[in-house]
């Protein structure tokens, strides 16, 4: 074997044993570097005879060749062992468990999440939102809307007063969110179109009562709405909040001072085990009262009955939400119970929107 | 309102079967509440004799009966646990597969102590007939064995309820009932006339009425010489059918007059009234025992009926105990009278008394019926006790006030959208006995006397309509107008939508806490004024109106708490109020953060578990703010916090001085022990009415961005000031060096120990400078960052950490 064959063989061993990255570029220069070993082959050629140069030339650069390409595959070779035996020390375990995401632990009450949905839909129908102050008068609570003095029907609220004054009138916690119609018709000219939602209180307490609760109601003045109206309304409106295609509705005459004629609403449904579904069976729920309001309440806030008219109605916001989504006790709504609003609240980004749902 | 069947055909004939009946009711506005038809709920017991009573071999207590059914097969062995169960009882039996109503079960063939038992002997509480469980029924010996017992027993007239409008005074009496059916086209009303009877001596006694305000009317007539005493089965019937006891005939009639006809009476036994009887106003001390047995102390704002004696009744409401009548009445006083129903409502609340006087009375009687109604009853006293009668002496009006509505036809249509053709409108008007005069299109309509409800054309629409079919009224689209769609909400209204959805999406969940607070609770917040004291509180705990949502957050938190649910994140967004103005209310959104609740998460967790510290209710408040839109550059936060706030560790949010938008910090360790709660408990509270409305702007376009070409250049600077200077100080100042380059600034450390002087602090800051024109120089920069340092300097006495 000639000389320049064994000292390919040893570089290509050398190469072949380097172990790392470092030993490798160590065995390059000693082969390749300015004083390596075949670069000091190479140096010898221009004393050579042009004969002899041009096959040993030949040689030598095969030689070189061959000892370039060795080092760049043994190079890659452990660049990619090396790389291999980082990324087998860098594991971590994926099978910890993550917290919630804020947005998905978060939770919106379900009479807030009701609140937007019934906004929605009566938006839609082109209404505004009034609303109005929890402590009212009797004048706006009462006087105003028909109810006279010492009435029975003031007794079916059983309200809850302030002190009295000094001149003998007393503030009470509006009964129902009536009093904000009636700011409404002071402030307005119509034609009107507004929901009241807000929050009222009567004395009582069990599981469908409690001394606080929810309306929601209705009003609109102008010179043409009658009954038909009101009706399609409100069967529109269930329609959308229940989310079902159908829903049977019984409208029944009925009394309230403020309206006349005045009519109760109930909606057909079969009860299966606490769960309620509309539009089937043969139980009948009462969910509203609604009427033409009474001349005498467009008179006190100062319409003029023969010139205009209008519907009202009024309805639960705690007791639909209730129907809608299973809830068994009034009560429970407003005991902060954290297990009882995960279970029952929405995710913030459950927004209810018309495009995509009320409820997701 | 309860009647029976029967009592509804005494006044209307129809074939009409019971439900069609209580459909029609309902949908004419006299809701039913409640069918109770024993008839059906008691078909399968029958009547069945006992034939042979044995001991039962392995039970002391139990005996095996044989008992005939009737059905003509073989005997049935029934084991029976009733002491009074013998050979030869006749006594009620129910099958195998009867649901026995006083027990809530389905009976089965049931074995037991090893003997066989095919139905079931039973007791009258069983059937829900009465309390009494002393034993099987017994029945006498020659009951039709076989028979259905309800049947045999005159169970069979169904209860019915209706949920009464308190509008509908006429129809707390069958008659008026029937009459509203028989307009709906449910059969024939009957209403034969009131004959009135002659009175064959001057009535003894003379009535005064000191005040006509009170009682309009007063018709009173004594019939001497009756003989009172258990009343007839039919009348005691009727009255145990809808839950009242049978006293005697006397009082029996009036308590069947208040059903019947809507006109309660008064009896009086006349020997023990003396002398003339006054319609007065109490005087104070008087008292009276009244009929149910309670003595009520009265005042002049109570009417009363009085004799030489003193108070004999409480008008319209009661009678007394004194002048009431038993089984040795003899002479009887018949009272028929009109009230003022306001002050009936005020006598009965304030007494507490609940009666069927006092119901019909405050609605407002019948005034045309007082006289008919006396005629009427002094005829049933007649027929059930003999007797007597008297003239009448009637004082004050006996008749209504003539209320004739100009009514146009068109009305009907107008509020309700239906079209009534005229004749319909005329029979239905006829039917509930109003009169409609004129061709149209305005007719006259004179209101019936029992109509004391009906007054304007409204009224009258709904009369028309309810008979006609509210379910008849056309459903008619309600078009929305071609005004443009825009948002309704107001500002307010958005401003709370956001925030709850801003707060839930930091992981908190929404509670919807009580409006009422105790009132240490309230006096906290700077509450507890009087005028926001609940006059009828339903509870002690319950008697303030809140003027902060915090109490009701902490206690909700505690509970959960309690519960073992200690890491919580609660906020609520609602109304508070300061005073008792309109103006007084406020919206707010505050929250709590209890235990391992950081905006990080709840709970221990691998990653980390932070207890809740102020800095998550600061950011709990601003997150509320930037939702609601506030304008967050004009923010300030100053230390500090009302009282209920930990006095260093609490913050501020204001615009000015003169505009504090909220607070945040930890609860202050003396207001949790007031409020019971266990700390530390991290507060923020935020009052959505006072944050400035923003400009509307003319069109939905953002401004125009500016995207500058040169790179920004980011400088640190570390500054050692006291430790009592604020960070927001050291970012004021050197934010206000220059507005236009320094597009950025954070505090990236605040270190506080070792190689830093006590009482010192090192803040970090790195300002953020864009130029905008040109890359700056390295002077300009420079230049730049030694402003930064002389005007820190300046306004904070801190230096430059070397």
């Amino acid at each position: 074997m000639s000389d320049l064959a064994t000292l390919e063989t040893s570089i290509l061993d050398q190469i072949a044993a380097a172990g790392d990255e470092a030993a490798l570029e160590a065995v390059r220069v000693s082969a390749l570097g300015k004083k390596g070993s075949i670069s000091a082959l190479l140096a010898t050629l221009g004393k050579m005879s042009p004969d002899e140069r041009r096959t040993q030339g030949a040689a030598i650069n095969q030689a070189k060749d061959k000892v370039t390409e060795a080092l760049a595959a043994r190079r890659d070779v452990l660049k990619s062992a090396a790389l291999n035996a980082r990324l087998a020390s860098e594991t971590v375990d994926v099978t910890l468990p993550l917290r919630d995401a804020q947005a998905e632990a978060g939770r919106i009450h379900p009479l807030s999440q009701v609140w937007d949905e019934l906004t929605t839909i009566f938006a839609d129908m082109g209404f505004s939102v009034a609303e109005g102050p929890d402590i009212e008068t009797d004048d706006y609570n009462f006087t105003k809307l028909n109810f006279p003095e010492g009435h029975p029907a003031r007794e079916m609220h059983d309200t809850f007063f302030f002190h009295p004054k000094e001149d003998g009138s007393r503030m009470l916690l509006r009964t129902h969110t009536s009093p904000v119609q009636v700011r409404t018709m002071l402030s307005q000219k119509p034609p009107i179109r507004v929901i009241c939602p807000g929050r009222t209180y009567r004395i009582d307490s069990d599981a469908t009562h409690t001394p606080q609760f929810h309306q929601v109601e209705g009003l609109v003045i102008d010179k043409h709405s009658h009954l038909g109206h009101l009706k399609w309304i409100l069967h529109e409106f269930c329609k959308a909040f229940f989310e079902v295609d159908h829903i049977n509705m019984r409208f029944r005459p009925s009394f309230f001072p403020f309206t006349e004629p005045s009519l109760e609403v109930d909606i057909q449904c079969r009860r299966d085990k606490g769960e309620i579904r509309f539009g089937e069976g043969d139980d009948w729920l009462e969910i509203l009262g609604c009427g033409m309001v009474h001349p005498n309440v467009l008179r006190a806030c100062g319409i003029d009955p023969d010139e205009y008219q209008g519907f009202a109605w009024g309805m639960g916001i705690d007791r639909i939400a209730m129907l809608k989504y299973g809830i068994a006790d009034l009560r429970q709504l407003f005991d902060s119970d954290v297990r009882w609003l995960s279970h029952y609240g929405f995710k913030p980004l459950e927004v209810p929107t018309l495009a995509g749902g009320l409820s997701s | 309102m309860k009647f029976t069947l029967s009592w509804l055909k005494d006044h209307l004939d129809t074939d009409e079967p019971l439900e069609k009946l209580a459909d029609k009711l309902t949908m004419i506005g006299l809701e039913v509440e409640n069918i109770e038809d024993k008839a059906k709920a008691l078909k399968p017991f029958t009547i069945a004799k006992v034939i042979s009573a044995e001991q039962h071999p392995n039970a002391d207590r139990l005996r095996v009966c044989m008992v005939d059914t009737g059905d003509g097969g073989a005997p049935v062995q029934v084991v029976c646990g009733a002491p009074n169960a013998r050979a030869g009882l006749v006594s009620v039996f129910s099958p195998p597969g009867t649901y026995i109503p006083g027990k809530d079960i389905t009976l089965g063939v049931g074995t037991i102590r090893g003997v066989e038992s095919r139905g079931m002997l039973c007791s009258a509480a069983e059937l829900q007939i009465s309390n009494d469980h002393d034993g099987i029924m017994e029945l006498p010996a020659d009951a039709p064995i076989g028979a259905g017992y309800a049947e045999w027993a005159a169970l069979g007239d169904p209860v019915i309820e209706i949920n009464l409008t308190p509008n509908r005074q006429d129809c707390t009496g069958v008659h008026g009932i029937a009459r509203d059916l028989a307009a709906a086209d449910m059969g024939k009303f009957k209403d034969p006339g009131i004959k009135p009877i002659k009175g064959e001596f001057p009535c003894p006694a003379k009535v005064t009425v000191e005040d006509a305000n009170l009682c309009p009317g007063f018709a009173l007539r004594l019939v001497r010489g009756v003989k009172n005493g258990p009343s007839p089965e039919w009348l005691q019937k009727r009255l145990t059918a809808i839950g009242l006891r049978p006293i005697n005939a006397l009082v029996d009639i009036t308590n069947f007059m208040t059903y019947d006809r809507a006109r309660p009476l008064h009896v009086f036994d006349a020997k023990k009234v003396k002398g003339n009887l006054v319609v007065r106003h109490a005087r104070d001390g008087e008292t009276l025992l009244a009929l149910d047995g309670r003595t009520y102390n009265l005042d002049p704002s109570i009417c009363v009926i009085a004799d030489e004696h003193g108070v004999e009744s409480l008008a319209g409401i009661m009678g007394g105990e004194a002048s009431g009548c038993d089984e040795n009445t003899t002479d009887v006083l018949i009272e028929s009278a009109l009230w003022n129903e306001i002050n009936i409502a005020h006598t009965g609340r304030k007494l507490g008394i609940t009666s069927d006087a006092r119901y019909r009375f405050e609605r407002g009687v019948d005034p045309a019926f007082m006289v008919p109604g006396l005629e009427l009853a002094t005829r049933l006293v007649m027929e059930l006790c003999g007797g007597t009668p008297s003239e009448n002496v009637v004082v004050g009006k006996s008749f209504g006030d003539d209320r004739i509505i100009d009514f146009p036809v068109t009305e009907v249509k107008r509020l309700s959208g239906i079209e009534v053709p005229m004749p319909e409108m005329k029979r239905i008007l006829t039917h509930l006995g109003f009169m409609m005069a004129g061709p149209g299109p305005v007719v006259k309509v004179a209101v019936p006397s029992w109509r004391t409800d009906v007054h304007g054309k409204a009224d009258i629409v709904e009369e028309v309509v309810r008979i006609y079919g509210v379910d008849k009224v056309p459903m008619t689209p309600f078009e929305r107008g071609e005004d443009a769609r825009k948002p309704v909400l107001t500002p307010l209204q958005l401003r709370t939508r956001r925030a709850r959805r801003a707060l839930a999406s930091r992981g908190m969940t929404e509670a919807v806490t009580w409006s009422f607070i105790t009132n240490t609770a309230a006096k906290l917040f700077g509450g507890g004024q009087r005028e926001l004291e609940v006059a009828n509180p339903i509870a002690a705990d319950l008697s303030d109106m809140r003027p902060s949502l915090l109490p009701g957050l902490v206690a909700a938190a505690q509970a959960n708490t309690d519960r073992g649910y200690g890491d919580v994140a609660l906020f609520e967004v609602g109304q508070v109020f300061r005073g008792d103005r309109p103006q007084d209310q406020f919206m707010v959104a505050s929250g709590v953060r209890r235990g391992l609740a950081s905006s990080e998460g709840l709970g221990r967790h691998w990653s980390g578990s932070d207890q809740a510290d102020v800095f998550d209710a600061k950011a709990d408040a601003l997150a509320v703010l930037a939702a609601a839109g506030a304008p967050m550059q004009a923010l300030q936060i100053v230390a500090g916090g009302p009282a209920w706030l930990h006095p260093g560790r609490s913050g501020t949010i204001q615009i000015g001085p003169q505009n504090v938008l909220g607070y945040f910090g930890e609860m202050h360790p003396r207001a949790l022990e007031t409020l019971g709660a266990d700390g530390p408990v991290i507060v923020f509270e935020v009052i959505l009415d006072r944050i400035p409305e923003a400009k509307k702007k003319p069109t939905r376009a953002k401004p125009l961005i500016e995207l500058s070409a040169f790179q920004p250049v980011s400088r640190d600077f570390a500054f050692i000031v006291d430790r009592s200077v604020k960070a927001g100080e050291i970012v004021r100042a050197a934010q206000g060096v220059d507005k236009k380059l320094i597009t950025g600034l954070i505090v990236f450390d605040v270190y506080e120990g070792k190689g830093i002087d006590d009482g010192k602090k090192s803040v970090g800051i790195a300002v953020t400078i864009q130029p905008r024109e040109k890359t700056l120089t390295d002077q300009e920069i420079e230049a730049v960052a030694a402003k930064i340092v002389a005007e820190v300097t300046k306004k904070t006495g801190g230096t430059l950490r070397a």
